[in-house]
């Protein structure tokens, strides 16, 4: 019995949220991690991609409430992310259309695309704020919970309680989805083993009679998707703040370069290692062990070895742990 | 040169001296007229203004003296602006006493580098950081605002009321969160209570599972919520209820809120929390008198305060028999606490009669004045409960 609470506990404060937080940041870093293997630059403005397209979706579920059109149990914002996608990648394609396309016809070098990037933020930035202005939005409707704190208890008796949001498994669920459909897509189409052959080695590709503006294209598209979706699930889990969608930016960032840049598998690793991190190394264990060790041996503390303030510098001593010591991350990515 | 210099300080001498005759006192009044509050700060100036003018329009202050506000700004944010001011205040205007600062970072500095080296007493209206309680005054410094020290020290009784002895605190992580936390650490915890973990949270955070798997690990009955009901506390209250980590909340006067009520709802049924709050013959007769004779809003944040630190600051220099910076400061105390004749909002004239026939008041106010320690407004918390979605009055205390 002791043992199912501890359990019970570690996956309500821990497993839990942290799964779904993890699947969240995978797809963020998957949308990074491609644009730095095929295009060749680490994209600063993608928190705010995400930003953009969660926006469009946000627009477009108001306008089915509006007009009458639930899911039932389900969040509306489901079927208004096609329409943020398209949202979404027509802003990158003209972004790329205006703005990137002039750097690669010069050639430039990533550093200047990087800063590049971070112009296309500010703008972003500004372009979010000015249609859906700067404060929390709420957009989620339809059941809010999979199964409550109460219920549980009911359920199984245990002292502990476990919920599930509805939002949390949603995110589970389309995160495997989205990131099956990537690698079958990556794998086993033409289009795919093309991109991958561009990422490889671009003069060789060119040589195949690869056609580079469509590659980016392709490329542009596929990362407006896993940015809007990503932002969706990232704002129905927790709230929709542009600002939120910016801070966003280093854990996503950590988490690819954790992962390995330019490799899909370590962007996805990544997600969840530095997501564990974050919160199992601000939780306090105290609770689980008590469940789990014999009386003489129950701790006194909290077991927190950081307090809360320091969520955010988790990210930060990981990526520079993996940047000292194995600086093209756990799964050979490119190194930076 | 010298003659002139010599001819100038005559006639300031002489100024000086023409000041007395005449019966003519200043009172400094200021207040964050830029800056920050300075949607609030008009009404508390004509707030204080009106105590001023009820007194002059009944000619019993001091056999006739004549008193008049001399306004200045202390920008609520920019000590150093805020001191130049006050200094010119009392060097240049000559004020006897001054009715502010506002903001709690300002009064500080003004105190510290003002009014103490000039003997000047000060009442703010509306600095509640609980560090001015122990900062070096002389016994120049009174606020008819209640401290955030005594705010702690009400959650605290109202949890010792409730029967709950172990809580987890939460709190915004700036000055007001934590002041306020630490004073409720303190008085939770000298009544015996004992207090699990306290946790700080960044307001405008997306996420707050992981200072709420913290706070649900270290336990404890209640969760004590000192943040802004807009804010973090908001979230923090949402992510507490849907991990089930805690169902009851205790929540501080940041997180008093309508709309809260509304989008939380259900989550805070059996919730409990306490506000600072006016009511009574005090208030109403305030009310009454702004709505006859001034053009603010009386219910406005600190107006009462400002009527009552202005009136405060006149009943006690007619106490002491003199409009000097010391007659001030050595009576506030005895005017604002019994015993004596309760002195309501637009009763200054009857004061005035009492106090110069050698008697004594108690100067009730607009906020049931009531000066504790250090000279700080005792403070009237309202006790609520959440019960059928609605913040029901437990009572005052």
């Amino acid at each position: 019995m002791d043992f199912l609470n501890a359990f019970v506990a570690l996956s309500n404060f821990v497993l839990i949220p942290a799964i779904a937080y993890g699947s969240q940041l995978a797809l963020g870093a998957l949308g990074v991690t491609l644009v730095y293997g095929i295009l060749r630059f680490s994209n600063f403005a993608h928190g705010d991609t995400m930003a953009f397209g969660t926006m469009v979706a946000i627009l477009a579920t108001w306008g089915l409430q509006a007009a009458g059109v639930t899911l039932g149990p389900l969040p509306t914002a489901l079927l208004a992310i096609p329409v943020g996608i398209l949202g979404c990648a027509a802003l990158v394609l003209a972004t790329d259309r205006l703005v990137y396309r002039f750097y690669r016809a010069q050639k430039a070098v990533p550093v200047i695309l990087v800063i590049v990037s971070m112009g296309v933020m500010f703008i972003y930035n500004g372009i979010t704020r000015f249609i859906i202005g700067p404060d929390d939005q709420a957009f989620a409707d339809g059941a809010r919970f999979l199964i409550n704190a109460r219920q549980f208890r009911e359920m199984t008796g245990l002292a502990e309680p476990l919920a599930i949001r509805s939002t949390q498994a949603i995110t589970l669920v389309t995160a495997l989805i989205v990131v099956a459909a990537l690698f079958w897509f990556l794998n086993r189409t033409k289009t795919g083993k093309s991109m991958r052959a561009y990422s490889d080695n671009e003069d060789l590709a060119l040589l195949s009679g690869i056609d580079p503006e469509r590659v980016v294209r392709v490329t542009w598209i596929i990362v407006a998707g896993l940015a809007t979706i990503a932002g969706v699930l990232y704002g129905l889990d927790k709230t929709y703040k542009p600002f939120t969608y910016f801070q966003l930016l280093l854990p996503i960032f950590a988490a690819a370069i954790v992962g390995g840049l330019g490799s899909p598998l370590g962007a996805i690793a990544g997600g969840f290692v530095i997501a564990f991190s974050e919160v199992g190394l601000t939780y306090a264990w105290k609770k689980v062990l008590t469940y789990l060790l014999p009386g003489p041996l129950e701790p006194d503390g909290l077991v927190q070895l950081l307090a809360t303030d320091y969520k955010f510098a988790v990210s930060f001593m990981i990526l520079v742990i993996v940047l000292l010591f194995r600086p093209t991350g756990l799964f050979r990515g490119k190194s930076v | 040169m010298k003659r002139l210099l010599s001819a100038s300080a005559v006639a300031a001498l002489a100024a000086g001296a023409a000041f007395a005759q005449d019966g003519e006192a200043k009172i400094g009044i200021i207040l964050g007229f830029t800056g920050p509050i300075e949607s609030l700060t008009p009404a508390m100036g004509a707030s204080a203004e009106l105590a001023i003018a009820e007194v002059n329009e009944t000619g019993k202050f001091l056999g006739g003296t004549t008193l008049s506000a001399v306004q200045a700004d202390s920008t609520c944010v920019d000590s150093a602006a805020a001191t130049a001011a006050a200094e010119r205040l009392v060097t240049t205007d000559g004020v006897v006493a001054i009715m502010g600062a506002d903001c709690s970072g300002v009064t500080g500095a003004i105190l510290s580098n003002v009014a103490v080296p000039n003997g000047v007493p000060m009442i703010s209206p509306s600095a509640t950081s609980p560090g001015l309680s122990n900062a070096e005054d002389n016994d120049l410094f009174f606020r008819t605002a209640p401290s955030d020290a005594r705010q702690g020290e009400v959650l605290a009784s109202i949890l010792g009321d409730e029967g709950v002895s172990s809580v987890a605190v939460t709190y915004t992580n700036n000055d007001y969160g934590k002041g306020l936390s630490d004073s409720f650490v303190a008085a939770f915890e000298a009544a015996g209570g004992s207090v699990t973990l306290v946790a700080p949270h960044e307001d405008n955070k997306a996420d707050y599972s992981a200072e709420i798997g913290s706070l649900a690990s270290a336990g404890g009955d209640v969760l004590v919520v000192l943040g802004y009901a807009d804010s973090g506390g908001k979230g923090i209250i949402q992510a507490a209820a849907d991990t089930g980590a805690f169902s009851t909340f205790m929540l501080g006067d940041g997180m008093y809120s309508d709309a809260l009520l509304a989008d939380l709802g259900d989550v805070l049924e059996g919730s409990y929390g306490a506000v600072p709050w006016s009511e009574g013959d005090g208030a109403t007769a305030f009310a009454d008198l702004v709505g006859e004779k001034a053009d603010f809003n009386p219910e406005g944040s600190y107006t009462r305060e400002s009527y009552d630190a202005a009136a405060l600051l006149i009943l006690a220099m007619a106490k002491g028999g003199e409009a000097t910076s010391s007659a001030a400061a050595a009576n506030v105390m005895d005017v604002a606490n019994a015993p004596g004749e309760p002195i309501l909002p637009g009763e200054l004239g009857r004061a005035l009669d009492i106090l110069a026939e050698g008697g004594d008041i108690d100067y009730v106010g607009a906020t049931n004045v009531e000066l504790i320690g250090p000279g700080e407004a005792a403070g009237t918390y309202r006790y609520y409960q959440i019960t059928g979605g609605a913040f029901e009055t437990v009572e005052f205390r």
